[in-house]
């Protein structure tokens, strides 16, 4: 078997047995997790080589053939998703060391962290319908920890909220594996993706339907995100920062997985229910954000605004519109992360977000300001950022498929966005600073500017590398609703 | 410290218990690759073992020292579990591929020895040490 398969999961798993062993010395984990990050990452540009040059990659666990033992898969939209990830979760994990308090907590942190690579890593490189729900629960039960580090009154409150609607979630995942399984008798996805194909055509859509409302708890789909504002702005920020950019992604890249590959012939043109929902998501996220006041809050809502984009190209089931998804998905990784970690720096230095209680910070620190700005402006689709071209596929992939309505609902919630940005904008960074503090320099800690600044670079490359990022997520969307050779690769035949 | 909630029976019961319920769980760890048991039951039932001791010394941190931390048992089970999947990528085979000799001991017959036994050695240690863990942890006051 292919060793790049395995690895992204083994070495984080390796790394937090040793990053606990070493719980006494900070510096030691430090290296630790900064190393296995790192060697991760180099694995996953070699697997995206390796995918875009010769399609997807296969491997079985333990040598036991598919469809009875557990496979390991990368195609594009995989080494895609495993790229983004391990970038920034290595940013962030730069960032978290930078800061002072984050990894100190009883040596948990480090290990842990590792652990929810490995979940992530996992969720996307599995084949095997079983071995999905694993890698959820692992990156689950590792964020239950995360979410909770510190162990402040408030955090367990909104934490236990968290753990109640994720275990529920988990819950039915199973009971839908468990049909998908009565009906078929495997949970192998390549497998699957031709077995289905016998299933009768109403069971199959309810099959498909009971996956997107499981997933879309994960993934914060209306009217099924109502837990996700609550609970991440209370966790400490590179957690914050890390769950947002990445693990509802996680959740998007599955339902995009599940439905394209398994139920592609549930969903013979575009969907209706699946493009409301979408639209619904994108306005009243983008509503709530309005709604807040503090920079956290309106970042957390903006997550579910922009999920709704992602669902919006899902529900077209057209090639353009799964390419603009997956796009979307990628570029919204490195923004929203990058958001979060300048919101942290902001709380950092001022000690709240509150856009009550801090203004004219663009006087005390016009890098800060900067950093702002550019994924700020990127969230809201502005050219000729990365958001841009993700936005535009999706609204123009609407348009040929004559969804007038939610292409409209696209564009005004990109216009909301790009309102509520200026909310925090005017709040927070312009005009004069509050008078005790005015004229004096923010101090920023040099690790955490370096962290952020290097992630808002990466949402600047996404912008000046659009045209190989679109061609390539086009290739992803076409090896998601062709996926002969996915199938071809895992079962051999 | 011997406090009014600590009862006798309990206290000679356990110790009586101890090494036999460990012994078991060893047996449900050996017996587990072609049996009812393994490395995950065996953990809870070695854990059950020392919960008991606990609850016999009304779970008094004092009671429990020189023991090793449950967090060492954690990293080392996982590390053991880690290294074999590793192990048998480095050996060329593939990630947790499994393989196995027949020894001849004495007194015992021909005894199969896999490596899926090092992985749930691993495992064993990892539930044993979350069952510590937990035990210790759970009603503790916040920081």
């Amino acid at each position: 078997m292919n060793a790049l398969l395995a690895l992204p999961v083994g070495l984080p798993v390796a790394g937090a047995a040793l990053a606990l062993l070493c719980r006494r010395s900070r510096p030691a984990q430090r290296a630790i997790s900064t190393g296995v990050l790192v060697a991760v990452t180099g694995v996953a540009l070699v697997l995206l080589r390796e995918v875009e040059a010769s399609g997807p990659v296969a491997g079985q666990i333990g040598g036991l053939a598919a469809p009875l033992g557990i496979t390991l898969v990368a195609d594009l939209f995989s080494a895609l998703m495993l790229v983004f990830a391990s970038v920034t979760v290595l940013t962030v994990l730069v960032y978290a060391v930078g800061q002072r308090g984050t990894d100190v907590h009883r040596g948990v942190f480090h290990p842990v962290y590792l652990l929810l690579t490995a979940g992530v890593c996992l969720a996307v490189l599995t084949g095997d319908l079983f071995n999905l729900f694993v890698a959820v629960e692992v990156m689950l039960a590792a964020s239950y920890v995360l979410i909770t580090l510190g162990a402040t009154r408030e955090q367990v409150r909104s934490g236990m909220t968290y753990v109640v609607v994720n275990l529920l979630a988990s819950t039915l995942l199973l009971v839908a594996i468990g049909l998908v399984y009565a009906a078929t008798g495997t949970v192998n996805l390549a497998d699957l993706s031709v077995k289905l194909g016998d299933v009768p055509g109403g069971l199959r859509l309810a099959l498909a339907l009971l996956f997107f409302v499981v997933l879309g708890v994960k993934a914060a789909i209306f009217p099924l995100f109502f837990w996700l504002p609550d609970a991440y702005p209370t966790a400490p920020t590179p957690v914050t920062a890390v769950f947002a950019g990445l693990l509802t992604k996680v959740g998007v890249y599955l339902v995009i997985r599940v439905e394209t590959l398994l139920f592609r012939p549930a969903f013979p043109g575009p969907s209706t229910l699946i493009l409301a929902v979408a639209a619904i998501t994108m306005l009243v996220g983008v509503l709530g954000a309005i709604a807040q006041n503090d920079i956290k809050r309106i970042l957390s809502f903006h997550i579910v605004s922009q999920i709704g984009y992602m669902v919006f190209g899902l529900g077209l089931f057209s090639l353009a519109g799964i390419a603009g998804a997956v796009f979307f998905v990628l570029n919204q990784i490195v923004v929203k992360t990058s958001l979060f970690l300048v919101c942290g720096l902001v709380e950092h230095a001022t000690g709240t977000g509150s856009l009550a209680r801090v203004s004219g910070l663009a006087r005390r620190s016009p890098l800060l300001a900067a950093l702002f700005l550019l994924p700020a402006l990127s969230l809201a689709g502005v050219p000729p950022l990365g958001g841009f071209v993700p936005k535009l596929a999706l609204v123009e992939a609407g348009f040929a498929l004559d969804r007038w309505a939610v292409a409209a609902a696209g564009l005004l919630a990109g216009l909301l966005t790009l309102f509520s940005m200026t909310k925090i904008w005017t709040g927070a960074f312009w005009g004069n600073p509050e008078p005790a503090a005015a004229g004096e320099r923010l101090q920023l800690p040099g690790i955490m500017v370096g962290a952020t600044a290097v992630l808002v670079a990466a949402t600047l490359a996404v912008g000046v590398a659009a045209r190989p990022l679109y061609d390539l997520s086009e290739r992803a969307a076409a090896e998601l609703l062709r996926p002969d050779g996915y199938v071809v690769e895992v079962l051999g035949r | 410290m011997t406090g009014p909630s600590r009862s006798p029976i309990l206290d000679v019961g356990s110790r009586a218990v101890f090494h036999t319920v460990l012994v078991v769980a060893v047996y449900l760890l050996c017996s587990g690759h072609n049996a009812p048991g393994g490395g995950f039951i065996a953990g809870l039932v070695a854990g059950a073992a020392f919960v008991l001791l606990d609850a016999a010394n009304d779970f008094d941190p004092a009671a429990r020292r020189g023991r090793l931390p449950p967090e060492v048992l954690l990293g080392a089970g996982l590390a053991v579990a880690a290294a074999t999947g590793l192990t048998s990528l480095a050996a060329g085979a593939t990630f947790l591929e499994s393989d196995f000799v027949s020894l001849s001991l004495p007194g015992f017959g021909t005894v199969k020895a896999t490596t899926a036994l090092v992985f749930d050695v691993g495992v064993f240690l990892l539930v044993l040490g979350m069952v510590l863990a937990v035990v210790d942890r759970l009603g503790e006051e916040p920081e």
